[in-house]
Protein backbone atom coordinates (compact mmCIF):
# COMPACT_ATOMS: atom_id res chain seq x y z
CA UNK A 1 0.00 0.00 0.00
CA UNK A 2 1.07 3.32 -0.83
CA UNK A 3 -0.19 6.71 1.23
CA UNK A 4 0.59 10.19 0.41
CA UNK A 5 -0.35 12.52 2.84
CA UNK A 6 0.05 16.92 2.27
CA UNK A 7 0.65 19.27 5.08
CA UNK A 8 1.45 22.82 5.01
CA UNK A 9 4.90 23.46 5.17
CA UNK A 10 4.80 26.65 6.44
CA UNK A 11 5.03 28.45 9.75
CA UNK A 12 5.12 25.15 12.36
CA UNK A 13 4.12 21.65 12.78
CA UNK A 14 0.99 21.83 14.35
CA UNK A 15 -1.19 18.43 15.66
CA UNK A 16 -2.93 18.47 12.35
CA UNK A 17 0.25 17.36 10.64
CA UNK A 18 0.71 14.67 13.19
CA UNK A 19 -2.82 13.33 13.42
CA UNK A 20 -2.30 13.21 9.44
CA UNK A 21 0.65 11.40 9.11
CA UNK A 22 -0.25 8.93 12.29
CA UNK A 23 -3.27 8.24 10.10
CA UNK A 24 -1.60 7.33 6.99
CA UNK A 25 0.88 5.05 8.74
CA UNK A 26 -2.37 3.35 10.09
CA UNK A 27 -3.35 2.70 6.94
CA UNK A 28 -0.43 0.53 6.20
CA UNK A 29 2.77 0.55 4.14
CA UNK A 30 4.75 3.36 2.77
CA UNK A 31 3.97 7.34 4.18
CA UNK A 32 5.10 10.09 1.88
CA UNK A 33 4.85 13.19 3.17
CA UNK A 34 4.45 16.19 0.55
CA UNK A 35 4.81 19.62 1.76
CA UNK A 36 5.36 22.98 0.38
CA UNK A 37 6.70 25.94 1.87
CA UNK A 38 9.70 26.80 3.72
CA UNK A 39 9.80 24.92 6.61
CA UNK A 40 13.34 24.14 7.81
CA UNK A 41 13.98 19.76 6.97
CA UNK A 42 14.79 19.32 10.26
CA UNK A 43 11.74 20.35 11.41
CA UNK A 44 10.48 18.13 8.67
CA UNK A 45 12.19 15.28 9.32
CA UNK A 46 10.42 14.69 12.79
CA UNK A 47 7.63 13.45 10.97
CA UNK A 48 9.43 10.04 10.61
CA UNK A 49 8.48 9.53 14.08
CA UNK A 50 4.72 9.53 13.45
CA UNK A 51 5.60 7.23 10.62
CA UNK A 52 6.62 9.11 7.41
CA UNK A 53 8.54 7.09 4.90
CA UNK A 54 9.75 10.26 3.75
CA UNK A 55 9.37 14.03 3.25
CA UNK A 56 9.37 15.84 -0.67
CA UNK A 57 9.43 19.73 0.55
CA UNK A 58 8.87 22.01 -2.89
CA UNK A 59 10.07 25.36 -2.54
CA UNK A 60 8.73 26.44 -5.84
CA UNK A 61 5.79 26.71 -4.12
CA UNK A 62 5.64 29.49 -1.18
CA UNK A 63 2.14 30.60 -0.48
CA UNK A 64 -0.99 28.74 -0.03
CA UNK A 65 -2.61 28.42 -3.58
CA UNK A 66 -4.92 25.56 -3.67
CA UNK A 67 -4.58 25.32 -7.50
CA UNK A 68 -1.00 25.20 -7.76
CA UNK A 69 -0.50 22.28 -5.04
CA UNK A 70 -3.23 20.48 -6.42
CA UNK A 71 -1.29 20.36 -9.48
CA UNK A 72 2.16 19.46 -8.19
CA UNK A 73 0.21 16.91 -5.73
CA UNK A 74 -1.18 15.17 -9.05
CA UNK A 75 2.16 14.68 -10.47
CA UNK A 76 3.08 12.14 -7.68
CA UNK A 77 0.16 9.68 -7.26
CA UNK A 78 0.88 7.09 -9.42
CA UNK A 79 0.71 4.11 -7.68
CA UNK A 80 -0.94 5.93 -4.78
CA UNK A 81 -3.94 4.25 -3.17
CA UNK A 82 -4.72 6.89 0.21
CA UNK A 83 -4.03 10.24 -0.88
CA UNK A 84 -4.55 11.84 3.07
CA UNK A 85 -5.35 15.50 4.07
CA UNK A 86 -6.72 17.42 7.11
CA UNK A 87 -10.39 18.49 6.83
CA UNK A 88 -9.16 21.81 7.49
CA UNK A 89 -8.96 25.57 5.29
CA UNK A 90 -6.41 23.84 2.73
CA UNK A 91 -7.76 20.61 2.42
CA UNK A 92 -11.09 21.75 1.68
CA UNK A 93 -9.75 23.52 -0.85
CA UNK A 94 -7.18 20.89 -2.48
CA UNK A 95 -9.09 17.75 -1.82
CA UNK A 96 -11.97 18.59 -3.80
CA UNK A 97 -9.49 19.45 -6.68
CA UNK A 98 -7.48 16.64 -6.33
CA UNK A 99 -10.64 14.21 -6.42
CA UNK A 100 -11.93 15.74 -10.13
CA UNK A 101 -8.00 15.70 -11.56
CA UNK A 102 -7.95 12.21 -10.87
CA UNK A 103 -11.60 11.28 -10.81
CA UNK A 104 -10.53 9.64 -7.38
CA UNK A 105 -13.47 9.88 -4.34
CA UNK A 106 -13.02 12.02 -1.92
CA UNK A 107 -14.06 11.22 1.56
CA UNK A 108 -14.17 14.23 3.79
CA UNK A 109 -14.67 14.66 7.47
CA UNK A 110 -13.55 11.37 8.10
CA UNK A 111 -13.56 10.97 12.04
CA UNK A 112 -12.09 7.46 12.24
CA UNK A 113 -9.99 4.87 10.61
CA UNK A 114 -12.08 2.40 7.15
CA UNK A 115 -13.77 0.14 8.65
CA UNK A 116 -13.97 -3.80 7.15
CA UNK A 117 -15.66 -3.17 4.79
CA UNK A 118 -13.48 -0.31 3.24
CA UNK A 119 -16.29 2.64 4.48
CA UNK A 120 -15.06 5.16 5.84
CA UNK A 121 -16.75 7.11 9.46
CA UNK A 122 -17.48 10.97 8.43
CA UNK A 123 -19.49 13.43 10.70
CA UNK A 124 -22.60 14.42 9.24
CA UNK A 125 -25.76 16.51 9.77
CA UNK A 126 -23.44 18.73 12.15
CA UNK A 127 -22.55 16.09 14.46
CA UNK A 128 -26.32 14.67 15.50
CA UNK A 129 -25.07 11.44 12.98
CA UNK A 130 -22.62 9.52 11.26
CA UNK A 131 -22.16 8.19 7.87
CA UNK A 132 -20.06 5.73 6.32
CA UNK A 133 -18.81 6.53 3.37
CA UNK A 134 -16.58 3.84 0.50
CA UNK A 135 -15.20 5.37 -2.85
CA UNK A 136 -15.80 3.83 -5.87
CA UNK A 137 -12.42 4.70 -7.72
CA UNK A 138 -8.86 2.65 -6.82
CA UNK A 139 -7.43 5.95 -5.86
CA UNK A 140 -9.14 7.30 -2.65
CA UNK A 141 -8.91 10.87 -0.83
CA UNK A 142 -9.81 11.15 2.61
CA UNK A 143 -9.69 14.37 4.49
CA UNK A 144 -9.69 13.88 8.37
CA UNK A 145 -11.49 16.16 11.09
CA UNK A 146 -9.15 17.83 13.39
CA UNK A 147 -8.86 15.80 17.15
CA UNK A 148 -10.08 12.47 15.43
CA UNK A 149 -7.51 10.55 15.92
CA UNK A 150 -4.63 10.91 18.81
CA UNK A 151 -1.12 11.68 17.00
CA UNK A 152 1.16 8.38 17.83
CA UNK A 153 5.15 8.98 17.98
CA UNK A 154 6.50 5.49 17.33
CA UNK A 155 9.68 5.35 14.98
CA UNK A 156 12.62 7.72 14.49
CA UNK A 157 13.16 10.81 11.97
CA UNK A 158 12.75 10.28 8.28
CA UNK A 159 14.89 11.78 4.64
CA UNK A 160 13.34 14.97 3.55
CA UNK A 161 14.07 16.01 -0.07
CA UNK A 162 13.81 19.50 -1.12
CA UNK A 163 12.92 19.91 -4.46
CA UNK A 164 11.92 23.15 -6.31
CA UNK A 165 9.32 22.44 -8.90
CA UNK A 166 7.82 25.86 -9.86
CA UNK A 167 3.93 26.03 -11.01
CA UNK A 168 3.56 29.09 -12.49
CA UNK A 169 2.41 32.40 -10.64
CA UNK A 170 -0.28 31.69 -7.86
CA UNK A 171 -3.47 32.97 -9.11
CA UNK A 172 -4.46 34.04 -5.72
CA UNK A 173 -2.44 36.77 -3.95
CA UNK A 174 -2.02 37.15 -0.78
CA UNK A 175 -2.44 41.01 0.33
CA UNK A 176 -2.35 40.56 4.32
CA UNK A 177 -2.58 38.30 7.05
CA UNK A 178 -4.27 39.01 10.46
CA UNK A 179 -4.11 36.87 13.24
CA UNK A 180 -5.31 37.09 17.07
CA UNK A 181 -1.90 37.86 18.99
CA UNK A 182 -1.55 34.84 20.86
CA UNK A 183 -5.03 33.54 20.79
CA UNK A 184 -5.41 29.04 19.95
CA UNK A 185 -6.94 28.77 17.01
CA UNK A 186 -10.45 27.28 18.25
CA UNK A 187 -10.11 24.51 15.32
CA UNK A 188 -7.18 23.16 16.98
CA UNK A 189 -8.25 23.88 20.13
CA UNK A 190 -8.16 20.55 22.69
CA UNK A 191 -9.86 22.51 25.17
CA UNK A 192 -12.59 25.39 24.93
CA UNK A 193 -14.18 27.35 27.60
CA UNK A 194 -17.13 29.34 25.96
CA UNK A 195 -19.72 31.47 27.36
CA UNK A 196 -23.68 32.87 26.37
CA UNK A 197 -25.71 35.91 27.19
CA UNK A 198 -26.19 34.24 30.55
CA UNK A 199 -22.79 37.03 31.30
CA UNK A 200 -24.96 39.71 31.17
CA UNK A 201 -21.86 41.95 29.08
CA UNK A 202 -18.65 42.02 27.69
CA UNK A 203 -17.11 43.27 30.83
CA UNK A 204 -17.51 40.06 32.33
CA UNK A 205 -15.53 38.12 29.92
CA UNK A 206 -12.54 38.08 32.13
CA UNK A 207 -13.67 35.31 34.61
CA UNK A 208 -13.92 33.26 31.10
CA UNK A 209 -10.49 34.27 29.82
CA UNK A 210 -9.01 33.65 33.83
CA UNK A 211 -10.95 30.20 33.70
CA UNK A 212 -9.28 29.45 29.60
CA UNK A 213 -6.15 30.68 30.98
CA UNK A 214 -5.67 28.19 33.77
CA UNK A 215 -6.23 25.51 31.39
CA UNK A 216 -4.57 26.61 28.19
CA UNK A 217 -7.69 26.27 26.66
CA UNK A 218 -9.06 28.56 23.66
CA UNK A 219 -12.48 31.14 24.26
CA UNK A 220 -15.74 30.87 22.04
CA UNK A 221 -19.06 31.89 22.60
CA UNK A 222 -22.72 31.73 21.29
CA UNK A 223 -23.86 33.55 18.22
CA UNK A 224 -25.62 35.99 19.78
CA UNK A 225 -22.92 36.84 21.80
CA UNK A 226 -20.82 38.03 18.46
CA UNK A 227 -23.81 39.19 17.07
CA UNK A 228 -24.53 41.90 19.89
CA UNK A 229 -20.65 42.64 19.39
CA UNK A 230 -19.69 41.49 22.90
CA UNK A 231 -17.18 38.80 21.54
CA UNK A 232 -15.49 38.98 18.29
CA UNK A 233 -17.25 36.92 15.27
CA UNK A 234 -14.10 34.39 15.19
CA UNK A 235 -15.12 33.09 18.42
CA UNK A 236 -18.77 32.21 17.56
CA UNK A 237 -19.47 28.41 17.45
CA UNK A 238 -22.92 26.55 16.32
CA UNK A 239 -24.08 25.76 13.14
CA UNK A 240 -23.74 29.28 11.58
CA UNK A 241 -19.80 29.39 13.12
CA UNK A 242 -17.37 27.31 13.64
CA UNK A 243 -17.39 24.05 14.20
CA UNK A 244 -14.97 22.23 16.85
CA UNK A 245 -14.48 19.08 18.79
CA UNK A 246 -11.78 19.69 21.59
CA UNK A 247 -11.91 17.08 24.43
CA UNK A 248 -13.15 18.91 26.83
CA UNK A 249 -16.11 21.85 26.02
CA UNK A 250 -17.25 24.07 28.77
CA UNK A 251 -20.05 26.21 28.69
CA UNK A 252 -20.94 28.61 30.90
CA UNK A 253 -24.66 30.77 30.38
CA UNK A 254 -25.60 29.18 27.15
CA UNK A 255 -29.34 27.09 26.88
CA UNK A 256 -27.71 25.23 24.70
CA UNK A 257 -30.07 25.96 21.52
CA UNK A 258 -29.70 22.65 18.92
CA UNK A 259 -28.26 25.52 16.46
CA UNK A 260 -25.43 25.48 18.89
CA UNK A 261 -25.05 22.07 19.85
CA UNK A 262 -24.46 21.48 16.01
CA UNK A 263 -21.07 23.04 16.54
CA UNK A 264 -20.05 21.71 19.58
CA UNK A 265 -21.66 17.96 20.01
CA UNK A 266 -18.59 16.40 18.87
CA UNK A 267 -16.83 17.15 21.83
CA UNK A 268 -15.94 14.47 24.04
CA UNK A 269 -16.45 15.64 27.31
CA UNK A 270 -18.90 18.58 28.44
CA UNK A 271 -19.28 20.81 31.12
CA UNK A 272 -22.26 23.04 31.44
CA UNK A 273 -22.80 25.77 34.11
CA UNK A 274 -25.82 27.14 33.97
CA UNK A 275 -28.52 28.98 36.84
CA UNK A 276 -31.28 27.00 35.02
CA UNK A 277 -31.66 23.00 35.53
CA UNK A 278 -34.02 22.96 32.79
CA UNK A 279 -31.83 24.21 30.25
CA UNK A 280 -31.86 22.03 27.30
CA UNK A 281 -27.81 21.98 27.67
CA UNK A 282 -27.94 19.54 30.08
CA UNK A 283 -29.41 16.75 28.41
CA UNK A 284 -26.06 17.28 26.10
CA UNK A 285 -23.50 17.40 29.31
CA UNK A 286 -21.49 14.60 30.68
CA UNK A 287 -20.96 17.25 34.03
CA UNK A 288 -23.42 19.87 35.15
CA UNK A 289 -23.51 22.73 37.72
CA UNK A 290 -26.32 24.13 38.51
CA UNK A 291 -25.36 27.66 39.84
CA UNK A 292 -24.71 31.41 39.34
CA UNK A 293 -21.32 31.54 36.49
CA UNK A 294 -20.44 34.96 38.99
CA UNK A 295 -19.90 32.30 41.93
CA UNK A 296 -19.34 28.68 40.21
CA UNK A 297 -16.20 30.17 37.89
CA UNK A 298 -14.17 32.27 39.56
CA UNK A 299 -14.27 28.81 42.60
CA UNK A 300 -13.57 26.73 39.42
CA UNK A 301 -10.53 28.77 38.03
CA UNK A 302 -9.58 28.62 42.18
CA UNK A 303 -9.65 24.83 42.20
CA UNK A 304 -7.52 24.13 38.77
CA UNK A 305 -4.67 26.67 40.20
CA UNK A 306 -4.90 23.92 43.11
CA UNK A 307 -5.09 21.29 40.98
CA UNK A 308 -1.99 22.76 38.68
CA UNK A 309 -0.20 23.65 41.90
CA UNK A 310 -0.44 20.39 42.86
CA UNK A 311 0.39 17.96 39.94
CA UNK B 1 -21.05 40.55 -14.86
CA UNK B 2 -22.92 37.46 -14.34
CA UNK B 3 -23.02 35.45 -11.05
CA UNK B 4 -24.30 31.84 -10.75
CA UNK B 5 -25.20 31.20 -7.22
CA UNK B 6 -25.43 27.42 -6.23
CA UNK B 7 -28.62 26.39 -4.13
CA UNK B 8 -28.87 23.07 -2.13
CA UNK B 9 -31.59 22.05 0.25
CA UNK B 10 -31.30 21.06 3.76
CA UNK B 11 -33.25 20.08 6.84
CA UNK B 12 -34.93 22.60 9.27
CA UNK B 13 -32.52 22.72 11.99
CA UNK B 14 -35.32 21.40 14.54
CA UNK B 15 -35.95 18.15 12.14
CA UNK B 16 -35.43 14.98 13.75
CA UNK B 17 -32.79 13.10 12.41
CA UNK B 18 -33.84 9.61 11.74
CA UNK B 19 -32.47 7.12 8.99
CA UNK B 20 -34.57 4.30 7.12
CA UNK B 21 -33.88 1.51 5.00
CA UNK B 22 -31.65 -0.56 6.68
CA UNK B 23 -30.02 2.96 8.20
CA UNK B 24 -28.94 3.23 4.24
CA UNK B 25 -30.87 6.52 3.42
CA UNK B 26 -32.01 9.54 5.52
CA UNK B 27 -35.67 9.50 6.77
CA UNK B 28 -37.62 12.65 5.00
CA UNK B 29 -40.59 11.23 6.77
CA UNK B 30 -42.01 15.05 8.36
CA UNK B 31 -38.87 17.19 7.39
CA UNK B 32 -39.19 20.60 6.44
CA UNK B 33 -36.29 21.41 3.84
CA UNK B 34 -34.93 25.02 3.85
CA UNK B 35 -32.43 26.76 1.60
CA UNK B 36 -28.93 25.32 3.31
CA UNK B 37 -28.64 28.96 5.31
CA UNK B 38 -24.66 29.43 4.35
CA UNK B 39 -25.94 29.58 0.39
CA UNK B 40 -29.20 31.85 1.36
CA UNK B 41 -27.48 34.38 3.85
CA UNK B 42 -24.35 34.84 2.68
CA UNK B 43 -24.01 33.68 -0.84
CA UNK B 44 -27.37 34.75 -2.10
CA UNK B 45 -27.37 38.31 -0.17
CA UNK B 46 -24.34 39.19 -1.53
CA UNK B 47 -24.78 38.41 -4.99
CA UNK B 48 -27.86 40.18 -4.23
CA UNK B 49 -25.94 43.53 -2.94
CA UNK B 50 -23.58 43.51 -5.93
CA UNK B 51 -26.57 43.31 -8.06
CA UNK B 52 -27.68 46.39 -6.45
CA UNK B 53 -24.47 48.20 -6.42
CA UNK B 54 -22.43 47.49 -9.52
CA UNK B 55 -25.27 45.66 -11.81
CA UNK B 56 -25.46 41.82 -12.28
CA UNK B 57 -27.45 38.95 -13.49
CA UNK B 58 -27.78 36.80 -10.82
CA UNK B 59 -28.89 32.65 -11.67
CA UNK B 60 -29.29 30.46 -8.78
CA UNK B 61 -28.44 26.95 -10.13
CA UNK B 62 -29.74 23.59 -7.67
CA UNK B 63 -29.25 19.59 -8.58
CA UNK B 64 -32.06 18.31 -7.37
CA UNK B 65 -35.89 16.73 -8.34
CA UNK B 66 -38.91 18.46 -8.81
CA UNK B 67 -39.70 18.41 -5.05
CA UNK B 68 -36.71 21.19 -4.75
CA UNK B 69 -38.48 23.96 -6.97
CA UNK B 70 -40.43 25.20 -3.50
CA UNK B 71 -36.58 26.52 -1.75
CA UNK B 72 -35.88 27.77 -5.43
CA UNK B 73 -38.98 29.98 -5.63
CA UNK B 74 -37.85 31.33 -2.01
CA UNK B 75 -34.04 31.90 -3.41
CA UNK B 76 -35.71 33.47 -6.12
CA UNK B 77 -38.44 35.56 -4.05
CA UNK B 78 -35.41 37.02 -2.22
CA UNK B 79 -34.31 38.19 -5.42
CA UNK B 80 -32.37 36.06 -7.69
CA UNK B 81 -32.99 36.95 -10.93
CA UNK B 82 -33.47 33.05 -13.15
CA UNK B 83 -33.02 29.47 -11.71
CA UNK B 84 -31.80 26.42 -13.03
CA UNK B 85 -32.71 22.89 -12.02
CA UNK B 86 -30.49 19.81 -13.35
CA UNK B 87 -32.96 17.18 -12.96
CA UNK B 88 -31.10 14.52 -11.00
CA UNK B 89 -31.12 13.25 -7.49
CA UNK B 90 -27.78 14.29 -5.71
CA UNK B 91 -25.67 10.86 -5.46
CA UNK B 92 -22.30 12.50 -4.29
CA UNK B 93 -20.59 15.93 -4.42
CA UNK B 94 -18.48 14.88 -7.70
CA UNK B 95 -21.66 14.32 -9.52
CA UNK B 96 -23.34 17.68 -8.48
CA UNK B 97 -20.09 19.39 -9.00
CA UNK B 98 -19.85 18.14 -12.42
CA UNK B 99 -23.34 18.97 -13.59
CA UNK B 100 -22.78 22.19 -12.17
CA UNK B 101 -19.34 23.04 -13.92
CA UNK B 102 -20.73 21.74 -17.27
CA UNK B 103 -23.84 24.05 -17.35
CA UNK B 104 -21.32 26.80 -15.82
CA UNK B 105 -18.96 26.37 -18.93
CA UNK B 106 -21.61 26.92 -21.47
CA UNK B 107 -22.56 30.30 -20.17
CA UNK B 108 -19.54 32.11 -19.21
CA UNK B 109 -20.16 32.95 -15.61
CA UNK B 110 -17.92 35.79 -13.90
CA UNK B 111 -18.52 34.60 -10.53
CA UNK B 112 -20.02 31.34 -8.92
CA UNK B 113 -20.73 31.56 -5.48
CA UNK B 114 -21.06 28.25 -2.96
CA UNK B 115 -21.50 28.05 0.70
CA UNK B 116 -19.10 27.09 2.96
CA UNK B 117 -20.67 23.40 3.20
CA UNK B 118 -24.01 22.00 3.53
CA UNK B 119 -25.56 21.69 6.41
CA UNK B 120 -26.62 17.78 6.49
CA UNK B 121 -23.50 16.54 4.58
CA UNK B 122 -20.94 19.08 5.91
CA UNK B 123 -18.54 18.24 3.14
CA UNK B 124 -17.45 21.35 2.24
CA UNK B 125 -16.83 19.68 -1.48
CA UNK B 126 -18.32 21.44 -3.84
CA UNK B 127 -16.52 24.75 -4.62
CA UNK B 128 -13.15 22.82 -4.94
CA UNK B 129 -14.51 20.44 -7.61
CA UNK B 130 -16.27 23.06 -9.14
CA UNK B 131 -13.14 25.51 -9.41
CA UNK B 132 -11.07 22.25 -11.22
CA UNK B 133 -14.08 21.44 -13.50
CA UNK B 134 -14.01 25.12 -14.27
CA UNK B 135 -9.76 25.62 -14.38
CA UNK B 136 -10.81 28.50 -12.01
CA UNK B 137 -9.02 30.08 -9.16
CA UNK B 138 -11.17 28.85 -6.23
CA UNK B 139 -11.19 30.94 -2.52
CA UNK B 140 -12.87 28.88 0.26
CA UNK B 141 -14.58 30.02 3.18
CA UNK B 142 -14.34 33.58 2.57
CA UNK B 143 -16.03 36.38 5.30
CA UNK B 144 -15.78 39.23 2.94
CA UNK B 145 -15.82 39.65 -1.24
CA UNK B 146 -15.88 43.09 -2.84
CA UNK B 147 -15.57 43.24 -6.59
CA UNK B 148 -13.93 46.58 -8.37
CA UNK B 149 -13.68 45.91 -12.00
CA UNK B 150 -12.56 42.47 -12.57
CA UNK B 151 -11.09 42.40 -9.84
CA UNK B 152 -12.14 40.31 -6.84
CA UNK B 153 -10.96 41.54 -2.70
CA UNK B 154 -11.78 39.02 -0.30
CA UNK B 155 -11.20 37.72 3.53
CA UNK B 156 -10.81 34.49 3.91
CA UNK B 157 -10.22 31.48 7.02
CA UNK B 158 -7.10 30.06 7.33
CA UNK B 159 -5.71 28.04 10.67
CA UNK B 160 -5.95 30.64 13.34
CA UNK B 161 -6.34 34.13 11.22
CA UNK B 162 -7.28 35.18 8.33
CA UNK B 163 -5.97 36.18 4.81
CA UNK B 164 -6.90 39.18 2.98
CA UNK B 165 -6.54 37.86 -0.86
CA UNK B 166 -7.21 39.75 -4.20
CA UNK B 167 -7.98 37.61 -7.35
CA UNK B 168 -8.71 38.12 -10.95
CA UNK B 169 -12.50 37.15 -12.06
CA UNK B 170 -13.89 34.51 -13.36
CA UNK B 171 -13.56 32.65 -10.14
CA UNK B 172 -15.28 30.51 -7.51
CA UNK B 173 -15.81 31.36 -4.11
CA UNK B 174 -17.07 29.59 -0.65
CA UNK B 175 -19.11 32.50 1.48
CA UNK B 176 -19.05 32.00 5.35
CA UNK B 177 -20.34 34.12 8.03
CA UNK B 178 -19.65 37.79 7.75
CA UNK B 179 -20.47 38.04 4.15
CA UNK B 180 -23.51 39.72 3.90
CA UNK B 181 -26.84 39.59 6.43
CA UNK B 182 -29.90 37.41 5.77
CA UNK B 183 -32.89 38.51 4.45
CA UNK B 184 -36.44 38.22 4.88
CA UNK B 185 -38.41 37.79 1.26
CA UNK B 186 -40.96 40.37 1.12
CA UNK B 187 -44.61 39.70 -0.59
CA UNK B 188 -43.76 41.55 -3.77
CA UNK B 189 -40.86 38.93 -4.38
CA UNK B 190 -43.07 36.60 -3.09
CA UNK B 191 -45.25 37.59 -6.00
CA UNK B 192 -42.22 38.50 -8.69
CA UNK B 193 -40.66 34.62 -7.97
CA UNK B 194 -43.98 32.76 -9.53
CA UNK B 195 -43.36 34.44 -12.76
CA UNK B 196 -39.15 34.34 -13.24
CA UNK B 197 -37.95 31.71 -15.70
CA UNK B 198 -37.10 28.34 -13.54
CA UNK B 199 -35.11 26.47 -16.25
CA UNK B 200 -35.08 22.55 -15.86
CA UNK B 201 -32.18 21.02 -17.71
CA UNK B 202 -31.75 17.16 -18.43
CA UNK B 203 -28.34 15.99 -16.42
CA UNK B 204 -25.14 15.08 -18.61
CA UNK B 205 -23.70 12.46 -15.95
CA UNK B 206 -24.38 10.28 -13.84
CA UNK B 207 -20.95 8.87 -12.52
CA UNK B 208 -20.60 8.91 -8.70
CA UNK B 209 -17.17 8.24 -7.29
CA UNK B 210 -18.55 7.94 -3.74
CA UNK B 211 -21.68 6.75 -1.83
CA UNK B 212 -22.74 6.44 2.03
CA UNK B 213 -23.26 2.63 2.82
CA UNK B 214 -25.26 2.73 6.46
CA UNK B 215 -25.76 5.62 8.53
CA UNK B 216 -25.61 6.12 12.45
CA UNK B 217 -27.27 8.11 15.28
CA UNK B 218 -24.73 9.25 17.53
CA UNK B 219 -24.58 8.02 20.75
CA UNK B 220 -26.39 9.33 23.13
CA UNK B 221 -25.18 10.94 26.52
CA UNK B 222 -25.63 8.74 29.21
CA UNK B 223 -26.86 11.35 31.35
CA UNK B 224 -25.21 14.40 32.93
CA UNK B 225 -23.82 14.17 36.42
CA UNK B 226 -24.70 17.39 38.87
CA UNK B 227 -21.76 18.67 40.77
CA UNK B 228 -22.60 21.03 43.81
CA UNK B 229 -22.07 24.55 42.84
CA UNK B 230 -19.98 24.84 46.29
CA UNK B 231 -17.64 21.92 45.27
CA UNK B 232 -15.83 22.82 42.04
CA UNK B 233 -12.57 20.60 43.53
CA UNK B 234 -14.92 17.91 42.97
CA UNK B 235 -15.26 18.91 39.19
CA UNK B 236 -11.32 19.21 38.53
CA UNK B 237 -10.94 15.89 40.18
CA UNK B 238 -13.56 14.11 38.25
CA UNK B 239 -12.18 16.03 34.60
CA UNK B 240 -8.85 14.20 35.84
CA UNK B 241 -9.66 10.90 37.13
CA UNK B 242 -13.02 9.72 35.32
CA UNK B 243 -13.27 12.03 32.34
CA UNK B 244 -9.60 12.05 31.92
CA UNK B 245 -9.46 15.53 30.00
CA UNK B 246 -6.90 17.15 32.26
C1 LIG C 1 -30.76 29.09 11.64
C2 LIG C 1 -30.16 29.43 12.97
C3 LIG C 1 -28.79 29.24 13.16
C4 LIG C 1 -28.21 29.51 14.41
N1 LIG C 1 -26.87 29.27 14.57
C5 LIG C 1 -26.34 29.41 15.82
C6 LIG C 1 -24.97 29.09 16.07
O1 LIG C 1 -24.21 28.73 15.14
N2 LIG C 1 -24.48 29.20 17.32
C7 LIG C 1 -25.26 29.61 18.38
O2 LIG C 1 -24.76 29.67 19.51
N3 LIG C 1 -26.56 29.93 18.17
C8 LIG C 1 -27.10 29.85 16.92
N4 LIG C 1 -28.41 30.20 16.73
C9 LIG C 1 -29.14 30.82 17.85
C10 LIG C 1 -29.67 29.79 18.85
O3 LIG C 1 -30.92 29.32 18.41
C11 LIG C 1 -29.84 30.42 20.23
O4 LIG C 1 -30.68 31.55 20.13
C12 LIG C 1 -28.52 30.85 20.87
O5 LIG C 1 -27.59 29.80 20.85
C13 LIG C 1 -28.77 31.27 22.31
O6 LIG C 1 -27.60 31.84 22.85
P1 LIG C 1 -27.34 31.79 24.42
O7 LIG C 1 -27.44 30.40 24.90
O8 LIG C 1 -26.05 32.52 24.64
O9 LIG C 1 -28.49 32.72 25.00
P2 LIG C 1 -29.84 32.36 25.76
O10 LIG C 1 -30.67 31.40 25.00
O11 LIG C 1 -30.43 33.67 26.14
O12 LIG C 1 -29.37 31.59 27.05
C14 LIG C 1 -28.73 32.18 28.13
C15 LIG C 1 -28.57 31.10 29.20
O13 LIG C 1 -27.83 31.62 30.30
C16 LIG C 1 -28.38 31.14 31.50
N5 LIG C 1 -28.00 32.10 32.57
C17 LIG C 1 -28.53 33.33 32.83
N6 LIG C 1 -27.87 33.90 33.86
C18 LIG C 1 -26.92 33.04 34.24
C19 LIG C 1 -25.92 33.06 35.26
N7 LIG C 1 -25.77 34.11 36.08
N8 LIG C 1 -25.12 31.99 35.38
C20 LIG C 1 -25.25 30.90 34.58
N9 LIG C 1 -26.17 30.83 33.59
C21 LIG C 1 -26.99 31.89 33.44
C22 LIG C 1 -29.87 31.08 31.24
O14 LIG C 1 -30.49 30.14 32.12
C23 LIG C 1 -29.91 30.61 29.79
O15 LIG C 1 -29.93 29.19 29.70
C24 LIG C 1 -29.01 29.98 15.49
C25 LIG C 1 -30.38 30.19 15.28
C26 LIG C 1 -30.95 29.91 14.05
C27 LIG C 1 -32.42 30.13 13.87
N1 LIG D 1 -27.57 19.59 -4.96
C1 LIG D 1 -26.96 20.78 -5.01
N2 LIG D 1 -27.30 21.69 -5.96
C2 LIG D 1 -26.68 22.90 -6.01
N3 LIG D 1 -25.73 23.29 -5.17
C3 LIG D 1 -25.35 22.43 -4.20
C4 LIG D 1 -25.94 21.14 -4.07
N4 LIG D 1 -25.35 20.52 -3.01
C5 LIG D 1 -24.45 21.39 -2.51
N5 LIG D 1 -24.44 22.55 -3.22
C6 LIG D 1 -23.60 23.75 -2.99
O1 LIG D 1 -22.32 23.36 -2.53
C7 LIG D 1 -22.03 23.89 -1.24
C8 LIG D 1 -21.18 22.94 -0.44
O2 LIG D 1 -21.83 21.70 -0.29
P1 LIG D 1 -21.12 20.40 0.34
O3 LIG D 1 -19.87 20.20 -0.44
O4 LIG D 1 -22.12 19.33 0.18
O5 LIG D 1 -20.85 20.73 1.79
C9 LIG D 1 -23.41 24.21 -0.68
O6 LIG D 1 -23.33 25.21 0.32
C10 LIG D 1 -24.16 24.65 -1.92
O7 LIG D 1 -23.85 26.00 -2.26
Amino acid sequence: MKNLVYINGNGHLNKAAFEVVTYAKKLGGEVTVLASGKMDSSLLSSLGAYGATEVVINRGITGNDDQQIAAWIATKTTGVDNIVFSHDFQGKAIAPRLSVRLKAGLIAGAVSLPEADGSVKVNVFSGKAFGFVKAHSAQRIISLLPNSIAPEESGTSCPVAEITEEMGAPTVRVLSVKKPEGAIPLPEAEMVVSAGRGLKGPEHWGMIESLANSLGAATACSRPVADIGWRPHHEHVGQTGVAIRPNLYIAVGISGAIQHLAGVNGSKVIVVVNTDAEAPFFKAADYGVVGDAFEVIPKLTEAIHKFKAAQ
Amino acid sequence: MKILVCISKAPDTTSKIAFTNNNSAFDENGVQYIVNPYDEWYALVRALEIKETSGANVTIITVGTAADEAIMRKALAIGADEAVRVDAEPTDAFMVASEISNYAKTQGFDLVLTGKETINFNGAQLGGMIAEGLNSPYISIASKLDVTGTMLTLEREITGGVEVVEVSLPAVVSCAKGMAEQRIPNMRGIMAARTKPLHVLAPTVTEALTSYVTFASTPAKSGVKLIDPNNMDELVSLLHNEAKVI
